[in-house]
């Protein structure tokens, strides 16, 4: 087995012991519940990751390199970002401001459906949703953007030499400069409502650090996938929609049916989109194996992505 | 001396499909039913080719030969199918000129693209600005987007660009037909400033007259072989016998 299969392998074994792991501590967990096969499943989990991690740097060896490469190739991607910006604003009245309009309005409308209409029962709803739908949009956004990068970038590929990751990351960081516009109608919101905050919100980075990278890796992958089969990109438009609907970015996390919660643990969006209302909404901060469950998620989404796409990137001029 | 380029069996394959299988029910169907063979295409077949720095090296050879592929090898565009290439230095490829520009934007946000785009600083970019506006003898039109350009305006801009860095490589794929032949003086006086400072070059060219004048050695190419390998007088004299004579 060459060295190339093993640690896509490994990528793959250290994703289903995270996942495993996430069944297993699904429910509220307290010291006092940690009985041996938790800590198994743990420290198994934890020798995975870490094998993994090391044998991706054996496979990318050569990532100083790889390094100058990307010092060199940063000035394009601060400029096909801030062109994408551009573009994305042009002949617009209000501009930039409608990163900050768009998710108020929306939030607006959700919340007289389901508030309203539905009734649901949530404190703060409009802030429950804007925050569910601040992450899950920049994930959404992010992978479809990158879903389609490598092949619109056709022109380039076939004249210069450009790194192509450049591409599906360019996307995903044009997403998340959206979304920190877009933080700016999640913290009017607060002010408008009156939500009480504690200093646990400073803690917001964290989910959306691991949503990126998470991002990340999903694009590297569907954009590989999609120059070879352009299916793809019909079928994941579908696949986004189900998502929000398996993410409690709408309804209420307590709707979820007891036994349907082991399934939703296995969604990576459910735990940033929970911790993320814990450390803005309810001041709480989760534990350390919700940690480690989101940086397990988001690294080997990101391993399998690098390994995918590095394996196919050579490949890729033939097709678009 | 060592080489700067150095190929050692490189071979190019394309797959010519009849039509090309993009979708995984197509893939599948086509799987099952064993029809996934492709008609090979060698481009290039097991070239070895070295480079010395400094040499200014000519490609010749009919249409279809591998000369474009030869150079998207050499500049990283392509990865050869087999073989390796070993590349020691910068490489400024003028192949397409102006890849990367934005029709919409101003020659003056052009140049921070393209610049980014083959790969300089936004510092080198900043101080080359008024030398690359001014080479391309477009002062007049800096803050004009240039969709209002006309074709010749753009190559200048383009070609201006590409050779602002004195790289350690330099290609050239028949482009020394940019803008009026004022221009392409200018160009070919801009090449040759860079082949005396020690840049190696490496020129596509049909014009036979034009690799006469500038090279010292000619690699003639054919079907994806190399023919001949020798001075330029040799080369292209051969090379004029035999495609003069019978098309190859």
């Amino acid at each position: 087995m060459t060295k190339n299969k093993i640690s896509v392998l490994l990528c793959i074994l250290a994703g289903l012991g995270g996942a495993a792991y996430s069944l297993f501590t699904a429910g509220k967990i307290s010291l006092a519940t940690l009985d041996i096969e938790r800590i198994i499943i743990f420290t198994l989990g934890t020798a995975l990751v870490t094998g993994a991690v090391i044998f991706l740097i054996v496979y990318l060896k050569g990532i100083g390199p790889n390094i100058a490469v990307f010092k060199k190739y940063k000035y394009l991607l601060a400029n096909l970002i801030s062109r994408d910006l551009k573009v994305k604003y042009r002949r617009s009245m209000l501009g930039f401001l409608w990163s900050i309009l768009n998710p108020l309005l929306m939030a607006l409308v959700i919340n007289a459906v389901f508030s309203r209409i539905f009734k649901f029962q949530v404190e703060y709803f409009i802030v429950y949703y804007l925050t569910g739908s601040l992450i899950f949009n920049f994930m959404t956004e992010a992978t479809t953007g990158s879903l389609t990068s490598v092949i619109s970038a056709a022109s380039l590929i076939k004249k210069v030499y450009i790194p192509k990751y450049i591409f599906p990351l360019e996307k995903c960081m044009f997403a998340f400069v959206n979304m920190l516009f877009s933080s700016v109608a999640v913290i009017v919101v607060i002010l408008i409502v009156r939500m009480p905050v504690s200093w646990t919100a400073l803690l917001f980075f964290f989910p959306m650090i691991c949503a990126l990278v998470f991002s990340l890796g999903l694009s590297l992958i569907l954009s590989a996938l999609n120059v070879f089969f352009r299916d793809i990109g019909h079928l994941y438009t579908v696949w986004t929609v189900a998502w929000m609907y398996l993410t409690p970015v709408i309804y209420p996390a307590e709707v979820i049916p007891e036994r349907l919660l082991p399934i939703m643990h296995l969604n990576p969006m459910f735990h940033y989109v929970t911790y993320f209302r814990d450390v803005v909404m309810y001041a709480t901060v989760p534990g350390l194996q919700t940690h480690i469950i989101c940086l397990v998620y988001a690294f080997t989404f990101l391993g399998l992505g690098l390994v995918i796409f590095k394996k196919q990137q050579d490949r890729f001029i033939l097709y678009i | 001396m060592d080489n700067i380029i150095e190929l050692q069996n490189v071979s190019m394959r394309f797959n010519m499909s009849k039509e090309r299988v993009d979708s995984i029910k197509e893939y599948i169907i086509r799987f099952v039913k064993h029809q996934l063979q492709f008609e090979e295409f060698f481009a290039l077949r097991d070239i070895n080719l070295g480079i010395k720095p400094g040499e200014v090296v000519g490609i010749v050879g009919l249409n279809g030969s591998g000369k474009s592929t030869m150079l998207k090898v050499i500049s990283g565009i392509l990865k050869p199918s087999t073989g390796t290439v070993a590349v020691r230095g910068s490489v400024s490829p003028l192949i397409e000129l102006g890849a990367g520009f934005d029709f919409d934007l101003t020659a003056r946000e052009n140049v921070f693209l393209n610049g980014s785009v083959l790969g300089f600083s936004k510092q080198t970019m900043a101080e080359k600005m008024y030398d690359i506006i001014d080479f391309a003898e477009l002062r007049d039109f800096m803050d004009v987007a240039i969709k209002n350009y006309s074709s010749g305006m753009v190559a200048r801009l383009g070609f201006s660009i590409a050779t602002i860095t004195k790289p350690d490589i330099l290609i050239v794929d028949e482009i020394l037909s940019v803008g009026d032949f004022l221009f392409q003086q200018k160009c070919e006086q801009r090449i040759a400033e860079m082949m005396s400072g020690g840049t190696t070059v490496i020129i596509v060219s049909h014009s036979l007259e034009q690799i006469e004048r500038l090279c010292s050695r000619v690699v003639w190419l054919s079907k994806g072989n190399i023919i001949m390998d020798g001075t330029t007088k040799e080369v292209c004299e051969a090379y004029r016998n035999k495609a003069g004579k019978d098309g190859e």
